[in-house]
C-alpha cells in the first residue's frame, strides 16, 4: 500500500505541490492555546464542502421549474431514501456557514490580521461573506413555497429603493416584469452555478494568499505593523516556525469535524423546516418569514421609523459593505492587538448584540397582526358579559381590533394591551380613539362604524378593568 | 516601432478580449432582454363587471397576460377590486395585492373595512389610503375600463416604490 502511495506521490509530484503547501511554515505561536482562534476559516471551508456535496445530491432530484420545484422538494424531504437527512444537512449547513464565516471574520478583524500585507485576503474574504449570504438567501427561495414567493417580492421591493438603478435592480431580481416562470430558473442558476463559481475563484485566491502571505502571527500589545519592515520580521518569525500540517492543522480538523457533526446531528434530530403552502400569487393569506439568520433584518424593517426606511434598507448594507472594503485600505498599518483597539471591539460587539436582540424580537413580533380566521376573544372573558357587551366582543374581533390588541393574553401586540383599558382610560377618550384612530398605526373607524356598533364595542371595552 | 514581442503580447490580449466579447455580448443580451421586454397587452380581462357588487371589495384572480409555458401556478395573479357605484369613472377601484411598504400581500377585512398587511402591520382604508403602520403611500391602483360589460384592468409590472401615480 505504502509503495503504491509512494508511486503516485512521485508521479504526481505531490512533494513539491500539495505536501509543500500543507507543510508550509506558520508562526510557532500557533502551537499555544491562542492557535484555537485560527480554526474558523477551515471550519467554514469544511462546511462549504459539505454544502457542495449535499447540494449536488439535492440537484439530482430537484426540478427548478415553478410547476415542479415544490413537489420534488416534498419528494426529497419525505419519500427519497435519506433525502430528508441530505436536505437537513444542507439547511443547517447554510446556517453554520453564515455563523462560521462571521466568527472567522470577527477573529481576523480583532486580531488585526487584515492589515499589511494581507489586505487582499480580507477583501476576498469580504466578498466571500457576501456570497455566503447570497447563497443562503437564494437557497431559501428554491423551496418555492409561499414564504419563498413573498420573499422574492420583498427582495424586489427593497432593490427598487436603490437610487437611479432601483427599477432595473427590481426587474433583475424577478427576471422580468413580474415574478413568473423565469424567476425560479434564474435563482436556481444563480444558486448552483453563478455564486458557487465565484466562490471557487475567490476561495482559490483566498487560500493562495493565506499560504503565500502566511498566517498572521498572534498579535502582541504594542507590536505595531510597519509595512516597510513587516515582511522581513515575518520571514524571521517563520524561520522558527512550525509546519502547518500537522502541527496546526489538527486543530482545524477537530473544529471542522465538530462543526460537521453538529450540522449532521441537527439534520437528524431537528431536520429541515417543513415547506409551507406552495407558491401561489393568488393566495393573499400569507405570513412570510425568512430563515433564522435573516430574522434580525426582518425585525429591523418593521421597527425602523418610516422616514428612515429607505436610508436603512439601502444605506445600511451599502455602508457595511463599504466599511468592509475600505477597512484594510484605510488602516493597513499600526496596532493589531484588540486590547489597544477598543473601537474595534465595539465594531464587532455592538452589531452582534443588536442583531441578536432583533433576532429575538422576531420570535415574538409585536408588529405582526393576528389574522387567523378562527381568532376570538377568550371564553373566560365573554362568559360573564351581557348580550350587548358580548356583541361588542364579537365586533372587537370583526373590526380587527383583536389583530393588534391583546385581551387577557390573546390577540395581537402591535397596539397596547387592552385587558385593563376600562380602568385606565375614560369612556370619552376610548370613543375618540376608535373614531379618529392615531398613534401612527391605528385606523380611524369614524367612517365605517355605526352608532350601535360603537356603543357595544365601548361597552365591551369598559368591562376590561384588569380585575 | 513596436517590437515583435510586444506586438504578439497585444495580439494575444486582444484576441482573448475578442473571445470574451463574442460570447459575453449575446449572453448579457439574452439575460437582460426579459427586463426590457414590454408586457404583451395593455388591458387584461378580469371578469364580468356585473359580478362585482357595489360596496364590496373582492379578490379577483386571473391569468397573467404572457405566462411562460412552465410557469405553473405563477401564471395566475390577483387584484383587489372595489366597486363604488354602478356607473361612472369612479365606479371601480382596482388595487394591487402588494403592500406599498415591502410588497407583502394585503388582506381585505370586510367587516372592519380595512386592508391589513401580515408582514409589518400596514393598514389601508377601503379606498386604499394609508390608515396606519409603516406604508408611506396608498395601495397601488390600476387603471381600468369597461368594454362589452367586461372589466378590463391595465397590465402592469410588479409595482414598487418606483411605480408612478396612484
Amino acid at each position: 500500500m505504502r509503495t503504491v502511495l509512494r508511486w503516485f506521490a512521485e508521479r504526481l509530484e505531490l512533494e513539491d505541490s500539495v505536501l509543500a503547501v500543507l507543510r508550509h511554515p506558520v508562526p510557532a505561536a500557533l502551537e499555544r492555546r491562542i492557535g484555537w482562534w485560527y480554526v474558523f476559516g477551515s471550519a467554514t471551508l469544511g462546511v462549504f464542502l459539505v454544502q457542495i456535496a449535499t447540494g449536488v445530491g439535492l440537484a439530482m432530484t430537484y426540478v427548478p421549474a415553478p410547476n415542479s420545484a415544490y413537489d420534488t422538494l416534498q419528494f426529497i424531504s419525505h419519500d427519497a431514501t435519506l433525502g430528508g437527512v441530505v436536505r437537513g444537512i444542507h439547511y443547517w449547513g447554510a446556517g453554520a456557514m453564515v455563523v462560521l464565516v462571521l466568527i472567522h471574520m470577527s477573529q481576523v478583524f480583532l486580531f488585526g490580521a487584515y492589515k499589511y500585507p494581507r489586505e487582499i485576503n480580507w477583501l476576498s474574504g469580504s466578498v466571500l461573506l457576501l456570497a455566503t449570504l447570497a447563497m443562503a438567501f437564494t437557497g431559501q427561495l428554491l423551496r418555492w413555497d409561499q414564504d419563498a414567493f413573498w420573499a422574492i417580492v420583498v427582495a424586489a421591493e427593497q432593490a427598487a429603493r436603490a437610487p437611479i438603478l432601483g427599477d432595473w435592480l427590481a426587474k433583475l431580481v424577478i427576471a422580468g416584469q413580474n415574478v413568473g416562470g423565469a424567476t425560479l430558473t434564474r435563482f436556481y442558476a444563480t444558486h448552483v452555478f453563478l455564486i458557487p463559481a465565484a466562490m471557487f475563484g475567490l476561495l482559490g485566491l483566498h487560500l493562495y494568499l493565506v499560504v503565500k502571505r502566511g498566517i498572521s502571527e498572534p498579535p502582541e500589545p504594542g507590536d505595531r505593523v510597519h509595512p516597510s519592515t513587516y515582511r522581513e520580521r515575518y520571514a524571521q518569525l517563520l524561520r522558527r516556525g512550525i509546519p502547518f500540517y500537522p502541527d496546526a492543522a489538527y486543530r482545524d480538523a477537530i473544529v471542522a469535524f465538530a462543526a460537521v457533526v453538529i450540522v449532521t446531528v441537527l439534520a437528524l434530530v431537528v431536520g429541515a423546516p417543513e415547506l409551507g403552502k406552495p407558491a401561489d400569487p393568488t393566495v393573499v393569506v400569507a405570513d412570510p418569514k425568512p430563515d433564522w439568520y435573516f430574522l434580525g433584518y426582518f425585525s429591523l424593517l418593521a421597527l425602523i421609523p418610516r422616514q428612515a426606511e429607505s436610508v436603512v434598507i439601502i444605506g445600511l448594507p451599502t455602508f457595511a459593505v463599504l466599511y468592509l472594503f475600505a477597512l484594510p485600505i484605510l488602516f493597513p498599518a499600526g496596532e493589531r492587538h484588540w486590547s489597544r483597539r477598543p473601537a474595534a471591539i465595539a465594531v464587532v460587539a455592538i452589531p452582534f448584540v443588536a442583531y441578536a436582540a432583533l433576532t429575538l424580537a422576531a420570535y415574538t413580533p409585536t408588529w405582526v397582526p393576528v389574522l387567523a380566521a378562527d381568532a376570538r376573544v377568550p371564553d373566560a372573558v365573554t362568559r360573564t358579559l351581557s348580550e350587548d357587551e358580548r356583541r361588542g366582543a364579537q365586533l372587537f374581533v370583526g373590526k380587527s381590533c383583536f389583530a393588534c390588541h391583546r385581551i387577557e393574553g390573546a390577540g395581537g401586540r402591535r397596539g397596547p394591551d387592552l385587558s385593563d383599558v376600562g380602568a385606565r382610560i375614560p369612556r370619552d377618550r376610548i370613543v375618540q380613539r376608535i373614531l379618529t384612530g392615531g398613534g401612527g398605526a391605528m385606523p380611524a373607524y369614524g367612517g365605517s362604524m355605526s352608532p350601535r356598533d360603537l356603543e357595544d364595542l365601548v361597552a365591551f371595552l369598559e368591562t376590561r378593568t384588569g380585575r | 516601432m513596436m517590437d515583435r514581442r510586444r506586438l504578439l503580447s497585444r495580439v494575444t490580449i486582444a484576441l482573448s478580449g475578442g473571445i470574451a466579447a463574442l460570447v459575453g455580448v449575446p449572453i448579457v443580451g439574452y439575460l437582460l432582454a426579459p427586463l426590457v421586454r414590454p408586457l404583451p397587452v395593455d388591458y387584461v380581462d378580469v371578469g364580468s363587471a356585473d359580478a362585482f357588487h357595489t360596496g364590496e371589495t373582492t379578490l379577483v384572480k386571473f391569468r397573467d397576460p404572457s405566462p411562460l409555458p412552465w410557469a405553473g401556478q405563477l401564471a395566475e395573479t390577483a387584484l383587489w377590486v372595489r366597486r363604488r357605484g354602478e356607473t361612472g369613472d369612479d365606479a371601480f377601484q382596482v388595487f394591487s395585492v402588494h403592500c406599498t411598504h415591502l410588497g407583502c400581500p394585503v388582506n381585505w377585512r370586510a367587516e372592519a373595512g380595512i386592508f391589513l398587511c401580515p408582514c409589518h402591520g400596514g393598514v389601508f382604508y377601503a379606498d386604499g389610503t394609508v390608515a396606519g403602520g409603516p406604508p408611506e403611500r396608498p395601495l397601488f391602483e390600476r387603471a381600468w375600463k369597461i368594454d362589452g360589460g367586461r372589466l378590463l384592468v391595465k397590465a402592469q409590472p410588479l409595482p414598487t416604490v418606483q411605480t408612478k401615480g396612484s
